[in-house]
């Protein structure tokens, strides 16, 4: 391989070629101003509204894969935290730990999946860091995302705000982006149409919520740990119990065979383009029409019910009738023997 | 609906436990053999919907709770070798030995990859040459032929850095321990649908015969195994045992002979320890003489040193069926999903996890109250 084909050290050390990778690399994809000045921070302006904040690190293995790559995940993942406090996201950080060796067209890859993520969603790129590790201290390349928003003064979205009554919502399939990291790191290939569901969901809670007198209690996105995790998260903050229909869970055909095959559940796989929705069961019908509009809740589903007394526990009504306690993941998911 | 969704779906299942409890006269224990079976009965919710006079039991048929510390802590020691990888089933990782587990090994610097089928393992060898890849060969009747192919394969393409630790089990001598035991009060036994692919529904006959047990080869689907317990619930009811074949779309009565003869060739039995129920005489794998080169134990001079159950861990007894998770004291306390002592609560399918998991159970009913001194 070439040297100026692969990140070196140098590029990592603040100086010419630091400099080059910036201006060569970054800037070509990241035309925001603010970057543009490579000053030492951003200054955003004024705002009206409460601000919201949230950060998150990529680490994904592998870094390319059905439907997106550590890029989008890293951009999207980033925007879907802020939404999920109802917060409308307006500008992101991009900090990133690269391992000496890395392929360059590898990372230019990453860098304009990252600009055409945040084109598509509206969001700047403000402010960034990039710092590279001796061969052997990182795996390839790390990244991390931090955001910022606006949270309008009316809304109040909470883990903590499940009441018992409430209907419970997924803004569409579960288990997408789970199977296939998974899939890819066991070699395995899926038959059927199995990608990453990696998405924005700004849009579709900014939607929501514009509609909203109220009536929207919670909004979370299901990503590690899956659904199972996150609403046994929502039944213990809000102290309440979750029951979950299995027959109303939206999974597609062939993410259901890969689980099986794998010996996972898909309930503990994560998604990142999913939203699950808590709100009054009055409003339930209307907030299913208006997010099954829109392109990334065509799939949406009203899946359980809140309900009174098993405080804390979730549970699920199989297929068959029976009934099972949903527990949060232990550990790594780990594909059974047989 | 089609493939697995028909023997999942309520206007099949619905109609058999009516039939079920329709049929229950008396109260019966049933003891469901396999890990998968476990999983699947917590996993559809089938206890909620059986009445109460049917204790299903839980035996010893999950591989990776039955393997025992000492051989974990030779994949451990294995493990430790610089020039080693292992590359194991994903469930084995975190089964504790005596001196902890692969996933410790790991964390430690140790090379540990999870594989989803013995034939990756030797991809692997292929891949790096220079290093020994070792494969925990754990597993009952049903992964055994996979590696006897596995290391035919190897044999065939020359590959010298592919071992295997074996350490698979057969279940008929297993099931001949337990039932032999006069504490063991069980009267009919759900037989596993996949090893049966393998040795057939007439292997259970002797002991059938022998312990006039009603048994039932059950598949894994919620209709299959309420067909299975509604079998044994007819035949306890008619007082007549026999083995009934209830999962004929992938069990025959003899069997798969090619996938034992593929076993026979590459495996030899032999006494073999079982996590909880000790030395069962010829319940082991172990490699024929002419393969030995494939021997990991033999090939890194790994002994296997005997080791002590986990003091307060009552595994054995729940293997056996004699007590529930909850009756152990350590259930919920010492021992739990994310740091297990027994090896019940380590794989998926133990017994234990399942029970922790799913069913609202989260603490010892033995829990002693704190005393001061």
């Amino acid at each position: 391989m070439k040297a100026n084909s692969i990140i070196s050290l140098d590029h990592g050390s603040g100086g010419l070629a630091s400099q080059n990778l910036i201006s060569g690399l970054f800037l070509k994809y990241l035309t925001c101003p603010q970057l543009r000045d490579l000053e030492d921070c951003a200054v955003l302006g004024e705002f009206a509204g409460r601000i919201a904040m949230s950060t998150d690190s990529y680490v994904v293995d592998p870094l390319f894969f059905p439907g997106g790559d550590i890029g989008a995940l890293a951009v999207h993942g980033t925007i879907n935290d802020l939404a999920m406090r109802g917060a409308c996201p307006l500008a992101l950080s991009l900090a990133l730990i690269i391992e000496e060796g890395f392929p360059l067209a590898d990372l230019e890859r990453v860098i304009a999946s990252v600009a055409r993520c945040c084109e598509e969603a509206g969001v700047a790129i403000v402010t960034g860091d990039t710092k590279v590790v001796p061969r052997g201290k990182a795996d390839g390349l790390f990244v991390n995302t931090t955001g910022i928003g606006i949270v309008s003064h009316r809304v109040e979205i909470s883990g903590k705000r499940a009441r018992v009554g409430d209907a419970v919502l997924i803004s569409g399939t579960l288990a997408d982006h789970g199977i296939t990291i998974m899939s890819c790191q066991a070699g395995i290939a899926i038959s059927g149409d199995i990608t990453s569901d990696t998405q924005p969901l700004h849009r579709l809670v900014g939607a929501l919520l514009e509609e909203d007198s109220g009536g929207v209690h919670v909004l979370r996105d299901p990503t590690r740990g899956g659904l199972a995790t996150t609403l046994c998260e929502i039944a213990r903050s809000s102290q309440v119990g979750i029951i979950i229909e299995e027959e109303l869970l939206p999974i597609r055909p062939a993410v259901n065979t890969a689980c099986e095959m794998i010996g996972l559940d898909p309930l503990y796989l994560a998604n990142e383009g999913k939203c699950l929705i808590i709100c009054e069961q009055d409003c339930a019908d209307a907030v299913l029409q208006l997010i099954r509009r829109m392109p990334e809740g065509r799939d949406a589903a009203l899946i359980g019910r809140v309900v009174e007394g098993r405080e804390g526990q979730v549970s699920l009504t199989t297929r068959i009738g029976g009934s099972r306690l949903l527990e949060p993941l232990t550990g790594q998911p780990l594909p059974r023997i047989c | 609906m089609k493939g697995a969704d028909a023997f999942r779906s309520r206007e099949i299942t619905a109609p058999l436990v009516e039939e079920i409890i329709r049929s229950l006269v008396r109260p019966v224990r049933i003891m469901e053999v396999c890990g998968t079976h476990t999983m699947s009965i917590f996993r559809h919710g089938i206890r909620s919907l059986l009445p109460a006079g049917i204790t299903l039991l839980s035996g010893p048929g999950c591989p990776v709770c039955v393997t025992p510390a000492s051989h974990i802590d030779a994949f451990v020691a294995a493990a430790r070798l610089p020039q080693v990888t292992i590359a194991t089933f994903g469930d084995l990782i975190r089964v504790p030995g005596s001196e902890g587990s692969l996933a410790t090994a790991r964390a430690a610097g140790a090379r540990v990859e999870i594989v989803y089928s013995p034939m990756d393992a030797l991809t692997l060898a292929q891949q790096e040459p220079e290093r020994l890849v070792v494969f925990p060969a754990i597993g009952f009747e049903t992964t055994a032929p996979t590696i006897a192919a596995t290391l035919l394969q190897a044999e065939r393409l020359g590959i010298t850095n592919f071992l295997i630790i074996a350490a698979g089990k057969t279940m008929p001598q297993a099931l001949e321990a337990l039932l032999s035991d006069p504490e063991l009060q069980v009267d009919g036994l759900l037989c596993p649908g996949h090893v049966s692919a393998i040795i057939g529904a007439n292997a259970y006959r002797p002991l059938a015969e022998k312990y006039r047990l009603t048994c039932a080869v059950a598949g894994f689907e919620p209709a299959d195994i309420l067909a299975g317990l509604l079998s044994l619930i007819r035949q306890i009811n008619e007082g007549r045992p026999r083995v009934d074949n209830c999962y004929t779309r992938a069990v025959t009565a003899q069997g798969n002979s090619k996938a034992r003869a593929l076993i026979d060739q590459v495996f030899a039995p032999a006494d073999s320890e079982w996590r909880g129920l000790g030395i069962i005489p010829g319940s082991g794998l172990v490699l024929q003489e002419r393969y030995r080169r494939f021997d990991g134990l033999h090939r890194l001079a790994i002994p296997l040193q005997p080791t002590r159950e986990p003091k307060g861990c009552r595994c054995g007894d729940i293997l056996k069926g004699r007590l529930l998770p909850p009756d152990c004291p350590l259930y919920g306390t010492a021992c739990t999903p994310l740091l297990p002592i027994g090896p019940c609560m380590v794989s998926n399918e133990g017994t234990c996890a399942a029970y922790y998991r799913y069913s609202g159970h989260k603490e010892s009913r033995h829990r002693q109250p704190e005393t001061t001194n």
